[in-house]
């Protein structure tokens, strides 16, 4: 993983947020019914049910690495801050914490009120052990590049299992003072402890329990809620911790997540009442907009939708043309992908980086302002001045990743291909994993991509197209480009840095730009408190409630 | 009898190495491994999680370990994708809810086929036949998979009767639709089955020669007739059950009922290489022990069947 | 999956290796007399042949290939996309705005054909492998026929879909893979039907004057074994398709823009909530009726080739 990329993350949110060390929140008892701020009407019944595609992989902090297992973390362990609905940092078991001038020695007050569900007050010990063992070769965390990017004293030879893990830079002062030394300078430092690896692990249970101290019963956390039930690929029932420090600000009872496999299954348990929040299938969004309108959301995300070309040695000599790559990029309409097919507020892309990033101006690219009548002129152009057409067609392989989207994209393109400059894609829908085995192998012509940004700001995107990357799939390689972001890391003001380097993209098209994703779900209309401000959509089911009809 | 039963139970042991092997290699020959993702893992990290699972060392001694731990300990390891349980527990918990709906489709299939594969062969060319036999073949043709979500938009959206999905313990509600969605086509073949051997049977001489005596036709039909009729229904058991298990993967999708069978698919997809072993080992030892059950049925049923 | 009613094969197998063989031409003219009487069978028969020509004949017709889009239709099939003279989609469009009837045709020829070719797999092999163990016999016929219980035993459908995962999805694959499926059975019954003919007196008499083992299994065993193989593969055939269809379900069936029966079901039943019901309607129709007519098909030619019933 990317070290530089990763810091960049914590520094610009923070430089985006609001840090509220101090404050603790006050707890207002909760008015017979009524939400302590809103004065609406609470529901009687507060239990919140959603769906999952897929089970979570674990609930440990320490191991969880998907998404949908980080949520239900997030509610079962509190870590030392947490984040707004705006993904601002709050106090979360710590109250707040001090730093030194260099910034690579960070000071945490532990609240004294904290308390796991068994009763055990939560100390700086938890936090130290969960961290040594994130770091430890012997808990093989998938997640424990974190702590190397954390920058914690010693973490590179403790993850190789030459030093103790002991021997890492945390320490307990007292049960509630931690302190953290670093080997960098990391102001944004505070803002990594809402990640769910950095949240305490309690271990007395570990070591009574072993590997089966997350099952329910045997599991002890700190968070608002805890597990009360697991059937695996069914359904995880999380409850009031009655423990929780702040309990009395949890509105929430119990949250009910369900697995459902099937999106358009998925949709009709939402519709017969049975989940609060559930899936749009694709292309569906318009027709359950105007018959839902206060249920279907979309909202913008960081990501895009792309199509990488293979320009390394392996790649087909015809992509290595630039106007091949502009013609099979202009020819594409993404107006019918964005409106036709997808059809969910997503929007057309024209440059790598979506318009919504934080201080990212997009430029005019000249492909952006065309009609696509003109694109579709200037492509059949461009490869006919390359070579290619009726006598000499062109022909390459379109690989994807097994999805009814990825699928209904590709067909639609490999007909635009066809229609406008003749030629001929070969679609290869193919397994996740061997998907990503052929791809990062460079064994294709044209590959799906999807990427969504760490943090908001340009450089999550735009690093991917430099040469080191791990993710440039394509082997793209442009000296100016990597030139230019290695100088924007130093820069205060990178708009010109990065409008540059998306002209450069535009220009030389190593990758088509395709879509922005939208955020899209339905949710019920009593279901308050959602954080749709939150870029990275961490959200808090203590955050959530539900109010009366 | 018990020699047949050792000779069969002998061949087991040949057949479930033979499974085990074939598997366990097509499943690492497969590209991409377990800790495969779209964010490549940093070496080190990676390093640290194969060696605690053992994906270090060669795969041939990977195997002898696999089979050695399944053989002496009943360890089936961790599962690489579910960090939290191993095979064991994931089994323990799926496989009884694949084992109860599938039981009662089996039950149901046996249950309602066989009467009607009865009715329509004694009501040969009335309606009640014509019906029968014109339901069961549209039933059989109708895969499960189109059933399923016609099931629950009928019954869960419109009516709005019976949950759309989930366990819920194995409440009845949660069994109604899963069963019907697995069990109809096995009924429809069991009932088709039934009733062109209860025709060749009410055809024999040792039938005819009951009616002449002038027995009551309740007493031929259910003393002399049915139990011959019902052998090649046994025979049709076995296929049924090895599509029954197939089936479970379209209820598990569709209904979330949380069973082995998605777990199948979605361990061959995410090479979760232990949980796709264990539930292999699983399906073929219990096909395996399922034909022989059959088949002791069988001689039991048929007098003339030694063994 | 394969759901083929082998006891009366077995049966079948029986009393036909009883029945006298001399006089194979006029069993097979009967044979054809008796099918002809059977009405379900004939005209199930008839069915089938115009569903096969539809499929040759049908892309005449079609306004629009199988995988051209009607960008007019693309994601509003339920309003536009209907099944409508006036724009030449016949079965109407799905999501993307493809034309269901072609893709409906293109789908037939290939369910049709996995169905075919991987009947015609599981006969080759299990004919072959059957012949030679019952003909052979001994040692070898033991541990033939050991290997074969033990290949039984394998959850098939599992290695098939690893076999998917494997080597990548095609058409090849899925041939090979579902035809490997099911030769098993027919290996079984050909061996029992050989085992009684080894004893014949043509057979002996092949034997006494001195032709090979190879030239009495292709010239004198296999010929006579022919009755029995046809009305197997013929319920094979639909054990083939569903066996695609599920396939197709996981995704991981053939590759876009071809298509199958099993994969626009699936997509059609995926949507059939959707107010695009013919989008899983037309090819539902055609695979039905398809199967139902193999079924019938399958039955007549029992019953018109079982001498007992003569």
């Amino acid at each position: 993983m990317k070290k530089e990329l990763q810091m960049r993350y914590f520094a610009k949110s923070l430089a985006g947020g609001v840090l509220l060390a101090a404050t603790l929140a006050s707890t207002t008892v909760l008015a017979a019914g009524t939400h302590p701020t809103t004065g609406e009407a609470l529901a009687d019944d507060q239990t919140f049910t959603y769906s999952m595609l897929d089970e979570h992989s674990s609930i440990d902090p320490q191991i969880v690495e998907d998404v949908s297992g980080s949520e239900l973390v997030r509610d079962l362990f509190e870590g030392l801050m947490n984040q707004d609905a705006d993904g601002n940092l709050v106090p979360g078991v710590a109250t707040g914490f001090t730093t030194n001038e260099a910034k690579d020695v960070y000071t945490f007050t532990l609240r004294k009120d904290a308390r796991w569900s068994d009763g055990k007050r939560v100390t700086a010990g938890d936090f130290v052990y969960a961290w040594r063992r994130l770091a430890d070769p012997a808990t093989a965390s998938p997640y424990s590049w974190f702590a190397d990017i954390m920058s914690l004293e010693g973490v590179g030879d403790v993850m190789s299992g030459d030093a103790d893990p002991s021997t890492l830079g945390v320490s307990a002062i007292d049960n509630h003072t931690l302190e953290v030394r670093l080997t960098a300078s990391l102001p944004y430092f505070a803002l990594m402890t809402t990640h769910a690896s950095t949240f305490p692990s309690p271990q007395w249970a570990i070591e009574e329990h072993g590997d089966d101290w997350t099952k329910v019963g045997n599991i002890v956390s700190n968070g608002a809620y805890v597990l009360t039930e697991h059937i695996p690929n069914e359904r995880s029932v999380r409850e009031r911790n009655t423990a929780y420090w702040d309990n009395d600000a949890t509105i929430l009872d119990k949250v009910v997540a369900l697995i459902i496999n099937d999106e358009n299954t998925d949709l009709t348990r939402y519709l017969a009442g049975e989940l609060d929040k559930g899936t749009v299938p694709s292309g569906q969004y318009l027709r359950l907009k105007a018959e839902y309108p206060n249920q279907a959301t979309s909202f913008p995300r960081l990501c895009t939708y792309y199509y990488s070309f293979n320009v390394s040695e392996s790649g087909q000599e015809a992509l290595k043309d630039i106007r091949v790559r502009q013609a099979l990029s202009y020819a594409v309409d993404r107006s019918v992908i964005t409106d036709k097919i997808l059809q969910a507020g997503q929007t057309q892309a024209f440059t790598f980086t979506p318009g919504a990033t934080a201080g990212f101006d997009v430029p005019e690219v000249d492909f952006g302002v065309m009609t696509q009548a003109e694109r579709n002129a200037k492509a059949k152009e461009l490869l006919a001045d390359a070579g290619y057409g009726a006598d000499n067609p062109l022909s390459i392989d379109l690989l994807y990743n097994t999805s009814e989207s990825h699928k209904k994209i590709a067909i639609a393109i490999s007909q635009m291909w066809k229609e406008t400059l003749g030629v001929t894609a070969t679609l290869a829908n193919i397994e996740w994993k061997t998907f990503l085995q052929v791809r990062g192998k460079q064994d294709f012509d044209v590959a799906r991509g999807g990427w969504c940004g760490d943090y908001n700001e340009a450089s999550t995107f735009l690093d991917l197209l430099t040469t080191k990357s791990g993710y440039n799939d394509g082997k793209y390689s442009n000296a100016e480009v990597d030139a230019l972001m290695a100088e924007a890391k130093t820069l205060s003001d990178t708009k010109a840095n990065y409008t540059r380097v998306e002209e450069i993209l535009a220009t030389e098209m190593p990758v088509i730009p395709i879509y922005h994703y939208a955020g899209v779900f339905m949710l019920k209309e009593n279901l308050k408190g959602w954080p749709y401000g939150n870029v990275e959509q961490n959200w808090y089911s203590r955050n959530l409630y539900k109010i009366a009809d | 009898m018990l020699n047949y039963v050792i000779k069969r139970v002998g061949i087991a042991i040949p057949t479930m190495l033979i499974l085990i092997i074939l598997s366990f290699l097509l499943m690492h020959a497969a590209p991409g491994g377990p800790f495969t993702s779209d964010r490549p893992l940093p070496a080190q990290v990676l390093a640290n999680i194969e060696a605690k699972y053992g994906l270090d060392q060669p795969l041939w001694r990977q195997m002898i370990n696999y089979v050695w731990g399944v053989v002496t300990q009943f360890d089936f390891g961790p599962s690489f994708k579910y960090k939290d349980r191993t095979v064991n527990e994931i089994i323990a918990q799926g496989f009884p809810i694949t084992l109860k709906y599938g039981f009662l489709s089996f039950i149901f299939a046996i249950g309602v086929g066989i009467p009607l594969g009865a009715i329509a062969a004694i009501r040969q060319n009335t309606w009640i036949d014509y019906l029968a036999v014109g339901v069961s073949i549209g039933a059989q043709v109708l895969p499960n998979f189109v059933m399923a979500p016609l099931l629950v938009i009928v019954f869960t959206l419109w009516l709005g009767w019976l949950p759309g999905g989930g366990w819920g313990g194995g409440s009845w509600e949660y069994l109604i639709m899963p069963v019907i969605a697995l069990s109809t086509s096995y009924m429809a073949s069991i009932a088709r089955i039934t009733r062109s051997s209860m025709l060749e049977v009410l055809n024999t001489n040792y039938i005819r020669t009951a009616k002449a005596k002038g027995l009551p036709t309740k007493t031929i039909l259910l003393r002399h007739a049915l139990k011959p009729s019902l052998l090649p229904v046994i025979s049709y058991l076995g296929p049924a059950f090895v599509g029954l298990i197939t089936g479970s993967v379209v209820i598990d999708i569709y209904f979330s009922t949380g069973g082995m069978g998605y777990f199948f698919v979605n361990s061959a997809m995410n090479r979760d290489y232990s949980v796709m072993m264990g539930i292999t080992i699983l399906v073929g030892f219990l096909t395996i022990m399922f034909s022989l059950v059959i088949d002791l049925l069988y001689a039991w049923v048929d007098p003339k069947i030694r063994y | 999956m394969i759901v083929a009613n082998k006891k009366k094969i077995h049966q079948m197998s029986d009393n036909l290796s009883e029945s006298e063989f001399v006089q194979g031409r006029s069993l097979w003219a009967d044979a054809r007399r008796r099918f002809m009487g059977n009405k379900a069978a004939t005209v199930s028969l008839y069915i089938l042949v115009l569903i096969v020509l539809f499929s040759f004949i049908g892309p005449w017709f079609a306004v629009w290939t199988n995988e051209e889009i009607d960008w007019g239709a693309m994601g509003s099939a339920a309003t536009q996309g209907m099944p409508s003279f006036a724009t030449g989609h016949f079965f109407g469009t799905d999501d993307l705005g493809r034309d269901i009837y072609s893709r409906v045709i293109q789908g037939t020829q290939i369910s049709l054909m996995i169905g075919v070719i991987g009947a015609a797999i599981a006969v080759v092999v299990g004919t072959l492998y059957g012949s030679i163990s019952g003909y052979v016999g001994g040692r070898t016929d033991q541990i033939m026929m050991r290997i074969v219980d033990i290949l039984m035993a394998i959850p098939f459908m599992f290695v098939l879909i690893l076999m998917l995962v494997v080597f990548g999805r095609s058409i090849g694959m899925l041939f090979v893979g579902i035809g490997l499926l099911s030769w098993l059975d027919m290996s079984r019954i050909v061996r029992g039907q050989t085992l009684s003919l080894k004893n014949k007196e043509f057979i002996e008499a092949a034997q006494a004057t001195g032709v090979s083992d190879f030239k009495i299994i292709t010239r004198h065993i296999v010929p006579n074994l022919l009755g029995v193989v046809a009305v197997y593969a013929t319920l094979l055939v639909p054990g083939m398709i569903l066996a695609e269809s599920f396939i197709s379900f996981l995704g991981l069936g053939v590759q876009e823009p071809n298509t199958s029966w099993g994969a626009l079901i699936s997509e059609g039943a995926g949507t059939i909530r959707y107010d695009t019901e013919w989008q899983l309607l037309f090819p539902l129709a055609f695979f039905v009726v398809s199967l139902f007519c193999f079924y019938f098909i399958g039955d007549g030619l029992r019953d018109a080739l079982d001498p007992k019933d003569r």
